[in-house]
C-alpha cells in the first residue's frame, strides 16, 4: 500500500490575546491508502486541528506554521487556493462533530449533497441525487428515497450524521476526517451510526482519520491509534498492539480509569426508612408532562444511580427533589417526613440537608467570588461561623478535597482546572454538613482521568461521613464504578430499578438490555460480534421505530 | 456632470492599476502566494487605499504652500490633517505614559490598548478636567455680561474682519465672552448628562435586574410597558413631553432643565431596562444562581452579592454608550431650542447661535471655525466614549473564548 | 405554511394593539398639560374669549375618554383636528371658522417631502452599506475593517448638525457643488428637487450608514462562524459560492432587520437634520409646533413618527419570519 497523507513535524499555533501560543509541537503522521487512523485525546490535546490540517485547513485564528502536508504527492500547504479547492470536497472529504449546525438551514439535504459532485464536475445533478438516495440506503436511513428532501431541522441527529457521512461519500473520496462524529449522540444512537460508517468506509475502501476522545469507540472504528496529549504525540501502534500492550504510561493510565469499581453493599433493611424517598411524583413543564409516577428510595450511605439518555426525565426528577419544579402529584419524603414541594416554602434545615454538584462546574461556581467566598458563604449561612472559624472550616473542607487551603483559599475560579473547581463544588456542597447530595452529572465535562479522581474522591467522603447520593449520569461505565442501587429512566419513567449487580447481570428489561449492550467495549471485535448477534436489521428498526 | 466623469474615470483607472499591480507583483515575487491567491477586488482596493493617501498628501502640501487667500480653501482641511496627527501622537504619548507610571494592572491594560482606546480615555479625562475647573479655566462667567466690550463680536480674533484678539471666540448678542461660555459649556453639557445618564441607570438597571430575577406578573407588566414606551422614538417624544413641561415650567426656566433631564432619564431608562433584564437573565440560568436559590438566600443577597459583580462589565460599557446617547439627544434638543435653558451655557444651543458664520468659511476660515469648534467638541467626547467602550466590549467578546 | 400565517397575523395584531396604545399615551401626555389647557396654550396675556375658543374648539367641556374616542376616530378617517398655528387667533374670537386650517392640510404635503427625502436616503444608503458591511466582514481584522471601524465609529459619535455643517462647509461653501438650503416647493422638477435634497440626505446616509455598516458587519461575522459555512468551504466550494449560496440565504433576516431598524432611526434624524437645511418637513413642522405648543399638530405628527417607527419594525419582525427556513417549512 502506498502512502496516501504525509505529514512531516506540523506545528501548528493559535492566536490568544493577539499572542501566537503553540497547539501542536511537531507531529508527523502517515495514512496508507484505506486504512483508517484513530486520533484520541484528551479536550486541549489539538486533535481537531491536526484532523483539519491533514487537509490543509486551519481555522481561523489558528495558523500552520511549520511542517509539511502532503496529499497523494501534492504539497498542499504550497498549493494554490484553486488546487486546494479542487481536491477538498473531492478527494478530502469531511464529516463534522455537530451534523445539526454543520448542515445548511436554509437547504435541502439533498441539494447539499449534490452539490460537490456538481461543482466538482464528478456526476450531474440526477445522477447524483439518485447516488444519494443510494447511499441513504447503505447507511440505513429510514425512508432514504424521500428523507434527502428535507430540511436539516425536520431529521433528527443521529439521522443527520449518517446524512453527513453519505455527503462525505458523495465524490467518493480518497480520504475522510471524522471529527468526533457520535459525541453528541445518545449511545443507542451511537451504535448505528458507528456501525453505518464503518461499513462504508469499507465498503468503498476509503481512508479516514477517525477523531475522538472515546477509547472504547475508536478501537472500534480503527487500524491504527495514534495518542495525542497537549500537543505532543504520545505514541502509536496497531489497534490490537495498543490495546493488549500500552507502552507510555500516560496511555496505560488511559486504560486503567476502566477498572475502578466499587464492591457491591450488602443489602438495606427492608424496614429502613430511607433518606430520601420519591413517592409516585408525576411533573410537567407548564403543559408538557415529563414524569409519570416515578418511586424510588434513597438510603443512609448508599450511591443511587439514576440512568438514562437525554429527555428520560432523570435531571427533573432532581429538579422535584431539591423542589426547584414542584411535582404535581406524588411526595418526596426526607427521613420519613414529606417535604413542602417548592423549595421556597423549606425551612433552612430542610434546604441544607439535601445539597447538589452539578455538571458544569463553570456555570456552577460564580466567577467574581473567590474559593473562600464560595465555599465560606454556606458555612457562615447555615452554621453561623464568621472571621477565623469560618477560616478554619474553609481550609479543613479544602483539606477534605484535596487541595491545601492556604493556596487555594484566595484564587477565583478560572484560576482553576476543570477537575478543581469540580472539586470546589463538592465542598461547597459538603459546608452544609448535608445528608443526602445530588451529583448532576458530575463527571461528564472532565477528561476521563480527572473524572476518575473525582468519583474517587466522591466514594471516600461516603466512607468517611456516611453521605447518600442521588447520581445522575448517562454513562454507564460510571454507574458501574459507583453505584450500589441503579434506576433506569426512559421517557419520564423507571423503567427498572435494584442493586446493581443484579442490573448488570442478566435477565433485564429489553430497554435496560439495549442500553447496557450500546455501551462500547474495549475488545476490538465488540461492534462485529454486537451486529452479529442483533442482526443488521435490527439496527435498521430500531432506527424506524425511534421515527415513530 | 464632469465631477461624477472624474470620480468614475478614476476607479476604472484604480481597478486597471490594481490589475497592473498583481500581475507585477506576480512576476516579480515568481508567483508567491501572496500575489497569487489575491482577487482583483483586493488589488483594487490597495491601489485606491493608496491613491487617496497621495491625494491627501497633494492637498495637505497645496494648504502649506498657497499663498493667501488661495490657501482658505484648505484651511479646514489642513487644520483636520493638523489635529489629526496631534491628536494621534497625544493618545501614543499617553499610551507610553500610561505603560510606565501607575500599578501592574493599570500597566497591562495601558500594554493592551489600541491607539483608538487610548485616545478615547485622554479626551474623556481631559473634558472631565475641563469640567471640573472651567471656573479657573474660564476668562470671564459664564453669565458675566462684559462691560465696555461691544456684543456680537464676530469670532475669529482678526481685527480686519471686526474681531477682537482679546475675545478669540467673539461674543454674543448680549456682549458674554463666548469662549468662556464655550468652557462652561463642558460642565453644563456634560454634567447634565451624565446625570441624566446616572439617573436613567438607577431607573432602569435596577427594575430590569428585578424583572430578571423575579420573574412573573412584574416582569410582564414592566416589560410590556417598555415595549409601548420603545415604541415611539426617542427624541419625538421628549419633543412632546418637552411641549408639556414647558407649560409646567412657565417662566421658570430653571426648572425645564430639571424636567429635561426627567424625561430624558425615564425615555432613556427603558433602554437600559432591556438590557439590565437580558444580562440578568443570562446570569439567573447560572447554576451559582440556583445553587444560591437552594441555600435559601433572600433577594438582596441575589442581587447584589450573585448577581450585580458579573453584571457589571456589560452595564459598565452600556453606560458608556447611553451616555453618549443622551448627550447627544440633549445636544440636539437644545440645538432645537428647547434642551438645556439660557442663561446656562451649553454647546447645542452655541451651534444654532453661531451657525450663520458657516458661510464666511470661503474668505474667513476663523470666523466660519467657531460652530463647528462648539459642535466638534460635542462629537470628540462621544467618539472618544465610543472608542473606548468598542474597546471594552471587544476585550469582553475576546476573553469569552 | 400555516404557522407563519398564524405568527404573522399575531404579529400584526400585536403591532396594532402597541399602536392604540401608543396612541393612549400620546392622548394623555399632552392630557397633562397644568391647569386648563387653553390658558396654558395661550398664556396668561389671552382674552377670555379666546380662551372659550379653544375650549370649545377642543371641546374640553367633555370627558377626556369621549374626547380621546372623537381624536382617534378622526385620526383614522384623515381627519386630525385643526391647527392653531396658522390661523390667527384672533379668529378664534369670532365664528369664522373658513379660514382656519386643519392639520391634515398642513402634515400632507410635508410628509410628502419627508417621505421623498427618507426615499432618497433609503437609495443611497441601503445598498451602500450593505455592500461595505459585507465588505468589512469579509476583510476583517485588515486595514480596511480598521479605518472602516473608527470612521463609522466617529460618524455614529457625532450630532446630526456637526454633520451637517461639515457637509456644508465642504460641498456648499468651500466647494460650491449644492445648495446648503433645501428650499423646496411645489411644481418643482424632479432634477432640481433631487439636487437640493441631496445634501440633508447625504447628511442622513452618513448617520444611518454608520449604524447599518456595523449591523450588517457583526450579523455577517456572526454567520460566517457557522459550522455549515466551515462545511461549504471545506466541500472545496469558491468563496463567491459560499458567500451567494450558503451565507446569503441565511444573512437575508439578519440583513433586512438591519435595514427596517435604520430606516426607523431615519425618523427620528430628519428632524434635526430638516431644521438645519431648513427642508420643509414634517420633522420641522413639528419642531415648529413644539415651540409654539401647537397641541393638534405636536400630536398628529407623534403619531404618524410612532405609527412609521412601529410599521418599519413590524415589517422587520414579518420578514424575518418569512425568510427563516425553520418557520417556512415546519417538522
Amino acid at each position: 500500500m502506498t502512502d496516501l497523507v504525509v505529514m512531516r513535524d506540523i506545528e501548528i499555533e493559535g492566536r490568544s490575546d493577539e499572542v501566537w501560543m503553540p497547539i501542536i509541537k511537531g507531529i508527523d503522521l502517515t495514512l496508507k491508502k484505506g486504512e483508517v487512523l484513530g486520533l484520541i485525546g484528551e479536550s486541549g490535546a489539538g486533535k481537531s486541528t491536526l484532523g483539519l490540517a491533514a487537509m490543509g485547513f486551519a481555522r481561523d485564528g489558528v495558523r500552520i506554521s511549520g511542517g509539511s502536508v502532503e496529499f497523494d504527492g501534492i504539497d498542499l500547504l504550497a498549493a494554490s487556493a484553486d488546487v486546494k479547492r479542487g481536491l477538498l470536497g473531492k478527494r478530502i472529504a469531511y464529516v463534522a462533530q455537530s451534523a445539526a449546525a454543520s448542515f445548511n438551514p436554509a437547504h435541502k439535504l439533498i441539494d447539499q449533497h449534490t452539490e460537490g459532485p456538481t461543482q466538482h464536475g464528478v456526476m450531474s445533478k440526477s445522477e447524483s441525487e439518485m447516488d444519494g438516495i443510494e447511499l441513504y440506503r447503505k447507511l440505513r436511513l429510514p425512508n432514504p428515497d424521500e428523507i434527502g428532501f428535507r430540511y436539516p431541522h425536520q431529521v433528527s441527529g443521529g439521522q443527520l450524521q449518517r446524512a453527513m457521512t453519505a455527503m462525505a461519500m458523495s465524490c467518493r473520496p480518497d480520504l475522510i476526517i471524522f471529527d468526533e462524529p457520535t459525541t453528541a449522540l445518545d449511545v443507542t444512537t451511537q451504535i448505528e451510526v458507528l456501525a453505518s460508517i464503518r461499513d462504508i468506509v469499507e465498503e468503498y475502501d476509503t481512508a479516514a482519520i477517525y477523531i475522538t476522545h472515546d477509547l472504547a469507540v475508536v478501537a472500534q472504528m480503527a487500524d491504527r491509534i495514534k495518542v495525542l496529549l497537549k500537543g505532543d504525540e504520545v505514541e502509536e501502534n496497531e489497534t490490537r498492539e495498543m490495546l493488549s500492550h500500552p507502552k507510555e504510561d500516560y496511555t496505560k493510565s488511559l486504560w486503567a480509569v476502566r477498572e475502578f469499581k466499587r464492591p457491591q453493599k450488602p443489602a438495606v433493611h427492608t424496614d429502613a426508612t430511607p433518606v430520601v424517598s420519591v413517592q409516585h411524583v408525576t411533573a410537567a413543564y407548564g403543559k408538557v408532562p415529563v414524569l409519570h409516577d416515578i418511586s424510588f428510595d434513597i438510603h443512609a450511605g448508599r450511591t443511587v444511580a439514576v440512568v438514562g439518555e437525554s429527555g428520560s426525565g432523570k435531571s427533573t426528577a432532581a429538579r422535584c427533589i431539591t423542589g426547584l419544579l414542584p411535582p404535581s402529584e406524588g411526595v418526596i419524603e426526607f427521613d420519613g417526613e414529606a417535604l413542602p414541594g417548592n423549595y421556597r416554602q423549606r425551612n433552612k434545615m430542610q434546604l441544607r440537608q439535601a445539597q447538589m454538584i452539578y455538571q458544569m462546574a463553570d456555570t456552577a461556581l460564580n466567577p467574581r467570588k473567590t474559593i473562600g467566598e464560595i465555599i465560606g458563604r454556606p458555612v457562615q449561612f447555615y452554621m453561623g461561623l464568621t472571621g477565623r472559624e469560618k477560616r478554619k472550616r474553609v481550609e479543613e473542607l479544602l483539606e477534605q478535597i484535596e487541595l491545601p487551603g492556604s493556596q487555594y483559599i484566595d484564587r477565583l475560579p478560572s484560576e482553576l482546572s476543570g477537575g478543581q473547581k469540580q472539586r470546589i463544588g463538592i465542598a461547597r456542597a459538603l459546608a452544609a454538613e448535608p445528608k443526602f447530595i445530588i451529583c448532576d452529572e458530575v463527571t461528564s465535562a472532565l477528561d476521563q482521568l480527572v473524572a476518575e479522581g473525582i468519583l474517587r474522591l466522591l466514594a471516600q467522603l461516603q466512607d468517611e461521613l456516611g453521605l447518600s447520593y442521588m447520581f445522575i449520569t448517562h454513562d454507564l461505565a460510571t454507574v458501574r464504578s459507583i453505584a450500589d442501587e441503579v434506576v433506569v429512566m426512559k421517557d419520564g419513567q423507571v423503567v427498572e430499578q435494584g442493586p446493581k449487580d443484579e442490573m448488570f447481570t442478566p435477565p433485564h428489561h429489553p430497554y435496560t438490555d439495549l442500553l447496557l449492550s450500546s455501551v462500547p467495549e474495549m475488545d476490538p471485535d465488540w461492534l462485529t460480534n454486537l451486529l452479529a448477534e442483533r442482526g443488521v436489521d435490527n439496527i435498521g428498526d430500531a432506527a424506524v421505530g425511534k421515527m415513530d | 456632470m464632469s465631477l461624477w466623469l472624474t470620480i468614475i474615470v478614476a476607479l476604472v483607472a484604480c481597478l486597471a492599476g490594481g490589475w497592473v499591480m498583481r500581475f507585477a507583483g506576480q512576476k516579480a515575487t515568481n508567483n508567491a502566494p501572496a500575489f497569487r491567491d489575491m482577487p482583483l477586488g483586493v488589488a483594487f482596493g490597495w491601489v485606491l487605499g493608496v491613491t487617496l493617501l497621495i491625494w491627501v498628501v497633494y492637498t495637505y502640501y497645496l494648504a502649506r504652500t498657497l499663498p493667501q487667500p488661495d490657501a482658505n480653501k484648505y484651511f479646514f482641511f489642513r487644520t483636520a490633517i493638523e489635529w489629526f496627527i496631534i491628536f494621534a501622537v497625544a493618545a501614543w504619548i499617553f499610551r507610553v505614559f500610561g505603560r510606565l507610571v501607575g500599578t501592574a494592572g493599570s500597566r497591562k491594560l495601558f500594554r493592551q490598548m489600541p491607539l483608538t482606546a487610548s485616545f478615547g480615555l485622554l479626551v474623556i479625562l481631559s473634558y472631565a478636567l475641563v469640567a471640573i475647573f472651567a471656573g479657573i479655566l474660564a476668562p470671564y462667567g459664564q453669565e458675566q455680561v462684559l462691560e465696555g466690550v461691544a456684543a456680537n463680536i464676530p469670532p475669529g480674533g482678526d481685527p480686519a474682519m471686526g474681531g477682537n484678539p482679546e475675545y478669540p471666540l467673539g461674543t454674543d448678542q448680549i456682549g458674554r465672552d463666548i469662549l468662556s461660555r464655550l468652557i462652561y459649556g463642558a460642565q453644563n453639557t456634560v454634567g447634565i448628562a451624565f446625570a441624566t445618564t446616572c439617573l436613567a441607570f438607577f431607573l432602569g438597571g435596577s427594575l430590569g435586574l428585578l424583572a430578571a430575577v423575579l420573574g412573573g406578573w412584574l416582569d410582564q407588566v414592566l416589560s410590556r410597558a417598555v415595549d409601548v414606551l420603545m415604541a415611539i422614538p426617542s427624541l419625538i417624544f421628549a419633543l412632546l413631553l418637552m411641549t408639556i413641561a414647558s407649560a409646567w415650567a412657565g417662566s421658570e426656566r430653571w426648572l425645564l432643565t430639571i424636567y429635561m433631564v426627567i424625561i430624558i432619564a425615564v425615555i432613556d431608562s427603558t433602554r437600559v431596562f432591556r438590557l439590565a433584564r437580558a444580562v440578568g437573565l443570562n446570569i439567573v440560568v447560572m447554576d451559582y444562581i440556583e445553587a444560591a436559590k437552594l441555600r435559601g438566600e433572600g433577594l438582596s443577597y441575589l442581587i447584589f452579592k450573585e448577581i450585580l459583580p458579573n453584571a457589571t462589565a456589560p452595564l459598565l460599557a452600556e453606560f458608556g454608550l447611553r451616555f453618549c446617547f443622551v448627550f447627544l439627544t440633549i445636544a440636539s434638543l437644545s440645538f432645537l431650542g428647547v434642551g438645556i435653558q439660557p442663561p446656562l451655557a451649553d454647546w447645542g444651543t452655541m451651534v444654532r447661535d453661531l451657525a450663520q458664520f458657516i458661510n464666511f468659511a470661503a474668505f474667513a476660515p476663523q470666523v466660519a471655525a467657531a460652530p463647528l469648534l462648539a459642535a466638534g467638541a460635542i462629537a470628540l467626547l462621544t467618539v472618544g466614549v465610543n472608542f473606548v467602550v468598542d474597546w471594552m466590549l471587544k476585550r469582553s467578546s475576546g476573553l469569552k473564548e | 405554511m400555516n404557522s407563519v400565517l398564524k405568527i404573522i397575523a399575531q404579529r400584526l395584531a400585536l403591532g396594532l394593539l402597541t399602536l392604540f396604545i401608543v396612541s393612549i399615551v400620546i392622548f394623555t401626555a399632552v392630557n397633562l398639560l397644568p391647569g386648563d389647557f387653553a390658558e396654558a396654550i395661550l398664556g396668561q396675556g389671552a382674552t377670555p374669549e379666546a380662551v372659550e375658543s379653544i375650549r370649545r374648539d377642543l371641546r374640553l367641556d367633555q370627558p377626556p375618554i369621549t374626547r380621546y374616542l372623537e381624536w382617534l376616530g378622526g385620526a383614522v378617517r384623515g381627519d386630525l383636528g385643526n391647527s392653531f398655528a396658522q390661523a390667527n387667533f384672533a379668529s378664534f374670537v369670532g365664528d369664522d371658522s373658513g379660514t382656519r386650517t386643519t392639520v391634515a392640510q398642513q402634515i400632507a404635503p410635508r410628509f410628502a417631502n419627508t417621505m421623498f427625502l427618507a426615499g432618497v436616503t433609503a437609495a443611497i444608503a441601503v445598498p451602500l452599506s450593505v455592500g461595505l458591511g459585507v465588505l468589512a466582514a469579509l476583510y476583517r481584522e485588515t486595514v480596511f475593517d480598521r479605518f472602516t471601524n473608527i470612521f463609522t465609529l466617529s460618524s455614529i459619535s457625532s450630532p446630526e448638525f456637526f454633520l451637517a455643517y461639515v457637509l456644508i462647509l465642504f460641498l456648499a461653501v468651500l466647494n460650491p457643488l449644492l445648495p446648503s438650503l433645501s428650499n423646496i416647493y411645489e411644481g418643482m422638477g424632479f432634477g432640481e428637487r433631487l439636487q437640493k435634497t441631496l445634501l440633508p440626505a447625504l447628511t442622513l446616509t452618513l448617520v444611518v450608514m454608520a449604524h447599518m455598516m456595523r449591523m450588517t458587519r457583526a450579523a455577517i461575522i456572526n454567520l460566517l462562524a457557522s459550522p455549515y459555512i466551515e462545511m461549504a468551504r471545506l466541500k472545496g466550494m469558491s468563496p463567491m459560492r459560499v458567500i451567494v449560496r450558503h451565507a446569503l440565504p441565511n444573512a437575508l433576516a439578519p440583513i433586512i432587520n438591519v435595514i427596517a431598524l435604520n430606516l426607523a432611526y431615519l425618523i427620528t434624524g430628519v428632524v434635526v437634520v430638516e431644521v438645519v437645511f431648513v427642508y420643509p418637513g414634517i420633522g420641522q413642522l413639528f419642531v415648529d409646533s413644539v415651540k409654539i405648543r401647537d397641541i393638534p399638530v405636536v400630536q398628529a405628527c407623534c403619531l404618524i413618527f410612532a405609527s412609521a417607527y412601529i410599521l418599519l419594525n413590524l415589517t422587520a419582525d414579518i420578514l424575518s419570519i418569512v425568510s427563516n427556513p425553520r418557520l417556512r417549512h415546519p417538522k
